[in-house]
């Protein structure tokens, strides 16, 4: 059923599609309204078979998740920015305890200075948690995201948290036409939750327990392994997918013309003004493509060299920084095209909300191939610091 | 079946276990146990020596209350709430200091029986002081010095935090007291809510005693009226343990090391007194001495 | 044989059960069983779980699991009728010369 709604409730929307056992959440800009449909779903008694919690904070939230999802309940959170930083104790947790919890992130800067606005510095920061990462471009794409990512989360071979990243205002807020699944859609698309451990009295079972060093390693490894088998479950569920909805968002990436010598590399939102800029350079003469990144973690490695091992020259859009370092994205895209000899220039933009005209991405891109334009921040303002 | 098994590492003597052993007891081992990080998840929850009989999860340090709300609403949710109790087992610091998801249980009323294992101080990492730990212990973070004679801090009144949130059913107990355990334990689980019992638990290696003396001094804690036995129902006081012939806190202090500093220090007269202080006022507020005939 | 690895660190029930702390202590407790009345005080408070009261053909008494008993003296400290009493092992005897 075409509908035009608010990213907001394109997830709201599918969330209640995938038949939750235990939603919780906190309030957080630009997050908030998600959890508000489904609280509003709750009190009509749209959601069968579902507790609604309020929690005290988003440690709180996550933690109830934990509790919840380990005792075999499907669980649902959303949170961001801080929120997902308060989180971070609890999901880290969470994948090593390998519970399929899934999350939508509207992305938001972090503070200080506060910021309510968006850039991916949020969930760049749970990297290394375990948590599986798929960045969308629409609210179509996120819409379609939420039943994957509990068919994908909740697979045996995998069995780890999943985040879905969007960007916050600049999706969330935005209206939308949006394809609103059937329930049977789904209800075929995705089986109950039937893990095969949980808490029971019936056969009670320890979890949580510590590792000491002789076996914490194996542990580790068993979750890289997880993460291994999810990329190519992933692909096989992306599929799927599109076999079900019509819709196809490709795999763990979208290369559009992938003859070209020079590629844009980005993700999230962005990506629709760049599929634009692409175009019109091409217009010019430029022998331009991009690369839509969707799957951040498990990082798509060889994807990534298969579609750029003959490029030239890779133009990165970061809306993150690894402080010290550079722009998240890059550093994973050096070391995935490691022995390549592809020019890779680092840009840097877009952080805590700072608009990004096409205009401005244009000029970028197009002195980046002239060679006019290094690695670094764009679109910062030139200032002297000063302590007061 | 067994619910707690043995072969697990605490120390020979150690109250968390026997009070442990006693809640599991008076639930028929029909509950879900949310243990946070410390002394009794150390010793019994080690992957592969597992010693628990009953479905158990370790999550972290700070966060126990709030997995045993996620427990008891997934149960509800499932319709699987026949299974059993949801029970949170969880030390002093756990409590009382680093885990305020706490709040959040009482705020939302879960239904979960929460049981606060009262040592006294962080023993699991070597007895730091804790927002437990009485007035005038040493720690290793509150060491009786030159200047200062162990903590100067009160301990908080987690009781009284538990009755202010409106929780139904708020007890105190002790290890020393096995069958007083599994009474209050058995009355929990029968009021829906979230419901707080705080059990102290005596420390052989924090609190400086032999496993011999354990009950002695578990046992003088309550005479000397320093850890009041008392029952809540909706707020209201519904019983107290009294006590017959109230002992000087003395002779509750003088047998354990964390205290040692009062008896050699000149200073410690002082402390003493104010300890003293803490004993009447705690029989006051609660009417524990026997009224004699 | 290749080792079996519990994802996420989920254990099987009652598995301490194999590890005996029977030679933790330097102390065993021993019961007079003609004094022991079965009142199964001791089993109440024992940390361990390895005292309890048992029957035979004709009578009832305490009997201690000296595969896991520390040692701590617990259940002498409790028993109302002095029936437990506290026994150093032979290997911590030592002569003084």
């Amino acid at each position: 059923m075409m509908k035009v709604v608010r990213g907001f409730y394109s997830v709201a929307h599918a969330v209640k599609l995938c038949k939750p056992n235990v939603i919780c959440a906190y309030p957080i800009t630009p997050q908030t309204e998600i959890v508000e449909n489904l609280a509003e779903m709750y009190a009509n008694g749209e959601l069968e078979n579902c507790r609604y919690i309020t929690a005290e904070s988003e440690f709180a939230a996550a933690s109830i998740l934990v509790g919840a999802s380990a005792t075999g309940a499907r669980t649902f959170t959303a949170t961001c920015s801080q929120g997902l930083i308060l989180m971070s104790e609890v999901l880290f947790n969470a994948a090593g305890m390998r519970l399929p919890i899934v999350i939508a992130n509207p992305n938001r800067a972090i503070s200080a200075p506060l910021s309510i606005w968006n850039d991916l510095q949020d969930s760049m920061a749970l990297r290394d948690a375990g948590i599986i990462q798929l960045y969308v471009e629409n609210n179509q794409e996120a819409h379609d995201a939420i039943p994957q990512a509990y068919k994908i989360a909740e697979d045996q071979r995998v069995l780890l948290p999943f985040m879905v990243c969007m960007d916050g205002f600049k999706l969330t807020h935005a209206y939308e036409p949006i394809d609103l699944l059937d329930q049977s859609v789904v209800d075929n698309f995705l089986p109950p939750f039937k893990p095969k451990a949980y808490m029971t009295t019936k056969k009670p079972l320890a979890f949580g327990c510590y590792a000491p060093p002789h076996v914490y390693m194996e542990f580790r490894v068993a979750m890289q392994n997880a993460m291994d088998r999810a990329k190519d479950l992933m692909e096989k569920v992306f599929r799927e997918w599109t076999e079900v909805s019509g819709r196809n968002w490709g795999g763990h990436l979208e290369v559009i013309y992938p003859d070209s010598k020079l590629f844009v590399v980005a993700m999230g939102s962005i990506v629709g003004l760049l599929r634009k800029v692409v175009e019109d350079l091409r217009r010019e003469g430029i022998n331009l493509g991009l690369v839509k990144l969707r799957t951040f973690r498990p990082f798509p490695v060889e994807e990534l060299r298969s579609y750029l091992g003959d490029a030239e020259k890779i133009i990165v859009l970061d809306r993150s920084i690894s402080l010290g370092y550079e722009g998240n994205l890059s550093i994973e895209l050096k070391s995935a095209l490691y022995g390549f000899s592809a020019e890779i220039i680092s840009m840097i933009l877009g952080l805590g909300g700072r608009d990004l005209s096409k205009e401005f991405l244009e000029n970028l891109i197009r002195n980046a191939i002239a060679g006019k334009e290094a690695s670094g921040f764009k679109g910062a303002k030139d200032f002297e610091e000063v302590i007061p | 079946m067994k619910f707690f098994g043995r072969g697990h590492g605490a120390c020979p003597g150690c109250g968390l276990t026997t009070a442990v052993r006693n809640v599991l007891n008076a639930l028929d081992g029909r509950c879900f146990v949310a243990n946070s990080t410390g002394c009794l998840e150390i010793i019994s929850s080690q992957y592969g020596k597992n010693a628990w009989g009953v479905p158990y999860i370790h999550s972290l340090f700070d966060n126990t209350a709030a997995v045993a709300c996620g427990i008891s609403e997934a149960l509800k949710a499932l319709k699987r709430e026949e299974e059993g109790k949801v029970v949170v087992l969880a030390g002093d610091g756990a409590t009382a200091d680093i885990g305020l998801t706490l709040h959040g249980m009482f705020d939302r009323n879960h239904d979960v029986i929460y049981i606060c294992l009262d040592n006294e101080a962080y023993q699991n990492t070597g007895h730091q002081q804790s927002g437990l730990t009485p007035f005038g212990e040493s720690t290793t973070t509150t060491p009786a010095g030159k200047l200062i004679l162990g903590k100067m801090g009160r301990k908080k009144d987690m009781v009284a935090i538990a009755i202010a949130h409106g929780s139904p059913y708020v007890a105190t107990s002790s290890a020393v007291l096995p069958a007083d355990i599994r009474r209050k334990v058995k009355k929990a689980a029968g009021i829906e809510g979230a419901k707080y019992i705080q059990i102290h638990c005596p420390c052989v290696t924090g609190w400086g005693i032999d496993g011999k003396d354990v009950v002695k001094v578990g046992n003088l804690a309550i005479e000397t009226a320093l850890y009041p036995i008392v029952e809540f129902e909706n707020g209201k006081l519904i019983s107290v343990r009294k006590i017959k012939d109230r002992k000087p806190v003395e002779e509750y202090l003088k047998p354990q090391r964390r205290f040692r500093h009062l008896f050699t220090d000149p200073r410690g007269k002082e402390v003493i007194a104010e300890i003293q202080r803490i004993a009447d006022r705690n029989a006051e507020k609660y009417g524990l001495d026997l009224k004699k005939e | 044989m290749k080792m079996r690895l519990n994802l996420g660190a989920i254990s099987e029930p009652l598995q301490s059960e194999k590890l005996k702390t029977g030679d933790w202590g330097t102390e065993w407790a021993f019961v007079d069983k003609e004094k022991c009345t079965a009142c199964k005080i001791c089993e109440q408070f024992c940390p361990d779980g390895c005292i309890e009261v048992k029957e035979f053909e004709k009578e009832k008494f305490a009997v201690v699991d000296y595969q896991y008993c520390k040692g701590c003296g617990v259940c002498a400290s409790v028993c109302p009728k002095e029936a437990i009493r506290m026994e150093i092992k032979e290997l911590f005897k030592l002569e003084v010369c």
